[in-house]
């Protein structure tokens, strides 16, 4: 099937236009909107993973049902509890902070599990080492177990910041004006649906490209100290 | 002056160590042989309080901790600062070099600043005969390097006792000699050690005093050449007839 020139030229023309906006809308939304919520997701993952690991029974309960909860539950169910149930209680946020909001709460819960296993993967003799220099427990989280567990998270949290990514594509449904809320706009204008999704599609493929690089580095900078 | 009174450790309905009693005076040496499961290791856990008796009272000059009552965590901090620990998996930490190693204690608990952890750091590394591998990870370094630099980080907090616990247990044969001539030094430098070691030559030629540990209890105690020539114990007999 030959595609007639004119209509090529049209094609050409709406992907050439589109571009802009949709990358204004990644560097604007989707790229923020992730980073953002991905460091107050790891804060609080790490405060989770902490009470899990802690001995007191009501701070490990609370982790277990907040990680239960999220992990439960659609991203995109929790997303419209927040933006559109919760004025009916008459808590409004408006839509980009319900994002952040949801968005960290869900990295939260999932990061959580990944930073926890990194932690009871670290060998206990490393803990008494660290006691036997006269170290508390804050001491030897933050100088000796953390920056271990860190190495051996790194693939994991890749993993779950490229979902993070992708997902923000549902804040468009809570009316932020990310990149797919733009495609979704100019494809409404011109019904040229297939090329605007594609090119959205692209422009998160070449994000994740992105990312998958700085993780490969990130991996080889925390591997310095390992047998390979 | 380390002085043990009455320590007792129960691992479920498995009473590992039956109210030992030991003193170890300044200066001294203090070798702890026996069959494994008979508690030396446990007993030198609990000097380093890695491990938490049951019972019993633990006295270095004149710092005292009980055991009758859980002691609070600070407590434990501050009297395990007193002891150093020497691991038989040496237990580096593998992401820093063996000069980070050494500082680390100095910096995060003494709160040391850096110029002064290093240039301590590095005198201790030279004494163990690690000048050049200073800036080596621990997976660079040999198995006797490691457990070198563990000496030498054991060392930095200035502890008024060092604990081994069998040191070398984890060595090629060909390496067991480095670690110990460290060790010998330190002795002959007047550290005050407690070790626990399947080294019989070691313990005959440093030791100030051998103790033969089984069943939780000490058997019997008393300079290495009468213990090893002439044990009054039977039992001892028999350990001694099964190692040689």
């Amino acid at each position: 099937m030959l595609i007639d020139p004119e209509r090529l030229e049209r094609l050409t023309n709406i992907a050439e236009s589109s571009l802009l906006p949709l990358v204004k809308g990644a560097l604007l939304y989707t790229i923020p909107l992730s980073v953002v919520t991905f460091v107050i997701g790891l804060a609080i993952a790490l405060l989770t993973a902490l009470a899990r690991l802690s001995s007191m029974k009501l701070l490990q309960w609370a982790a277990r049902a907040y990680v239960s909860a999220i992990r439960g539950t659609p991203l995109l169910v929790q997303l419209f509890i927040i933006f559109y149930g919760l004025p009916t209680i008459g808590i409004t946020i408006d839509p980009l902070p319900a994002a952040i909001i949801g968005f960290s709460l869900n990295v939260g819960a999932y990061a959580s599990e990944i930073i926890r296993a990194a932690i009871l993967s670290i060998p206990k003799g490393q803990w008494e080492a660290a006691y036997s220099l006269g170290m508390d427990d804050v001491q030897t989280l933050r100088r000796i177990i953390l920056p271990q567990a860190a190495r051996v998270s790194v693939p994991p949290l890749s993993n779950t910041f490229i979902s993070l990514v992708k997902d923000t594509s549902l804040a468009s449904l809570i009316l932020v004006a990310e990149m797919f809320r733009k495609a979704q706009e100019i494809a409404a204008t011109n019904y040229e649906f297939l090329l605007l999704y594609t090119e959205a599609a692209l422009i998160y493929w070449v994000i994740c490209f992105f990312l998958s690089i700085v993780q490969g580095s990130m991996e080889k900078r925390l591997s310095r100290y390992v047998v390979r | 002056m380390l002085v043990v009174e009455g320590l007792r450790k129960t691992f479920e309905n498995h009473e590992v160590l039956k109210g030992v009693h030991l003193t170890v005076r300044k200066g001294e040496v203090v070798v702890i042989i026996g069959p494994s499961g008979s508690g030396k290791t446990t007993l030198l856990r609990c000097l380093n309080v890695l491990e938490i008796p049951d019972e019993g009272t633990l006295t270095i000059d004149d710092e005292q901790l009980q055991f009758t009552t859980k002691p609070s965590k600070k407590e434990m901090i501050r009297f395990r600062r007193l002891t150093g620990m020497v691991f038989q998996a040496y237990n580096l930490f593998p992401h820093m070099t063996a000069l980070e190693n050494v500082m680390e204690g100095p910096i995060t608990v003494k709160r040391l600043k850096k110029h002064e952890a290093k240039e301590k750091a590095e005198q201790l590394l030279m004494k163990v005969g690690l000048k050049d591998q200073m800036h080596m990870y621990p997976f660079q370094l040999s198995g006797g390097q490691q457990q070198r630099v563990g000496i030498a980080r054991a060392l930095a907090m200035e502890p008024k006792v060092l604990l081994f616990d069998e040191p070398t247990s984890a060595l090629d044969p060909e390496l067991v000699g480095e670690v110990l001539k460290v060790m010998k030094d330190l002795a002959n430098e007047g550290m005050t050690m407690v070790v626990v070691t399947h080294e019989m030559r070691f313990a005959r030629e440093v030791a100030d005093e051998v103790i033969f540990f089984d069943e939780g209890m000490m058997i019997e105690r008393g300079h290495p050449e009468q213990l090893f020539t002439n044990p009054t114990h039977e039992r001892t007999r028999q350990f001694l007839q099964r190692i040689q």
